[in-house]
């Protein structure tokens, strides 16, 4: 034994080089699948509307859906591809839970290979209505140049891969109703938009009414019914109208800041 | 491996994870050799640059790689430059190499990195090659790109100095 000690043999180097040959860690396959985005993260998240599932990979973030039991199929349909409970890379940790406090992505990167450029558009668009406020369809497609296209933006919130994040919940019908949902149906949407301060009651009744647009006779300026402006102006000088049309021929100009015509 | 280049061709996103399961622990126990506790990062990393870079060939080219020599390459290339830059910065703690279970109890796992530590770095590379993973001759010529004949008579200058080590030690 000694012997063997004092004068090892490159034999017996080899058979311990030889036993270095561990395992891999039983993680790597799936972290190398976060890792290229073969498979997707995702986390758990409190929100309004209850618990909420948010999907990311190497490109942003890919999905916000319901925390229910069928988000896995879900997302496997739609995006064929896996999901595994992950931690989100360090720094869109705070983004994550900022945008969807805010309801809009800020500094969070969103993947949207799953839309068109022409839907990731009018998404984009979508992510700059004002919290607490609500914009229709048609303000998006004419905002997008193509005013024709207001069905198309309809299609396109019910495909928004990122609800909450990009706040489809503020976009409405074009009668003023407040319309479809996509993230568990129209009551979600009433709950989100009075969560902000929106009040759907009052959009809703609006609309109910006939009218369209609110204008103050004191500024000469109409505003979609949510806009800050026309929720500051007093019942004296208040005036409704049906269309833009009216509002105009009456002398009105359209708000700069919600810009409804 | 037989064959996974053809699939790989075919189709990328269904074949890789076949391939990260054929060499993870094949790269992941050289890596440990080699670069010591980084190394499960590092293992991660080259897959995910062998996929990118996959990702953005041609069928054609993907068929005709050697896949195996291809992918050390990347290893080696990041291991060595992990070393150079952990070579740069200061180090207060050197963190120790975790134990796996199924590490044998009579290897002593952080002295073994050492000992390999005190090689050059070409002959530790082909030695680790050799008799941790087990690879052949001609494939660790083609992961180093030295010619076959160098990469022997390194093997063999890297055990002799490895025993003379551990004469020294006992």
């Amino acid at each position: 034994m000694t012997a063997h000690l004092n004068s090892p043999s490159t034999a017996a180097v080899e058979s311990r080089l030889g036993s270095l040959r561990v395992a891999a860690p039983t993680s790597l396959l799936t972290e190398v699948e976060l890792g290229t985005g073969l498979v997707d993260g995702y986390t758990v998240v409190a929100s309004p509307v209850g618990d909420v599932i948010v999907a990311f990979n190497p490109s942003g973030v890919s999905a916000v859906d319901l925390a229910d039991e069928g988000f896995a199929d879900r997302f496997r349909a739609r995006f064929v591809r896996s999901l595994v409970a992950a931690e989100p890379p360090s720094i869109w940790v705070n983004r994550i839970e900022e945008a969807l406090d805010r309801g809009r992505p800020g500094l969070l990167p969103i993947d949207f290979r799953s839309v068109t450029p022409f839907q990731q558009r009018i998404l984009e668009l979508a992510a700059t209505i004002p919290r607490g406020q609500v914009r229709p369809y048609s303000w998006l497609a004419r905002s997008a140049g193509k005013p024709g296209a207001a069905r198309a933006v309809g299609s396109t919130m019910a495909r928004n891969p990122v609800p909450l994040i990009v706040p489809c919940h503020r976009v409405i019908r074009s009668d003023g109703k407040i319309g479809n949902y996509s993230l568990g149906g129209p009551e979600n949407k009433w709950e989100l938009l009075s969560f902000e301060g929106a009040e759907p009651d009052r959009i809703e009744s609006i609309a109910a009414a006939g009218i369209r647009l609110l204008g103050s006779d004191t500024t000469g300026v109409f505003c979609f019914p949510s806009c800050h402006q026309a929720r500051r102006i007093s019942e004296t000088h208040l005036r409704r109208f049906r269309s833009e049309s009216e509002a105009e021929l009456s002398g009105f100009r359209p708000c700069r800041i919600c810009r409804p015509g | 491996m037989d064959g996974l280049c053809e699939r790989l061709a075919d189709d990328l996103d269904a074949a890789f994870p076949d391939l990260v399961r054929a060499l993870q622990d094949d790269m992941y126990s050289a890596l440990r050799s080699l670069v010591g506790p980084e190394a499960e990062d590092l293992t991660q990393e080259t897959f995910i640059r062998a996929y990118r870079a996959l990702s953005e060939y041609e069928p054609g080219r993907i068929r005709d790689l050697k896949l195996r020599g291809w992918i050390w390459t990347i290893a080696l290339n990041l291991g060595r430059n992990h070393l150079r830059a952990k070579s740069r910065r200061p180090v207060l703690v050197d963190r120790e190499i975790e134990i796996r279970s199924d590490d044998p109890d009579y290897v002593d796992v952080n002295a073994w990195h050492w000992r390999l530590q005190s090689l050059p770095p070409r002959t530790r590379r082909v030695v680790v090659l050799r008799h941790v993973v087990g690879l052949g001759y001609e494939e660790i010529a083609d992961a180093t790109g030295q010619a076959v004949g160098t990469v022997k008579s390194d093997v063999h200058r890297g055990l002799e100095k490895l025993r003379q080590i551990l004469e020294d030690e006992s």
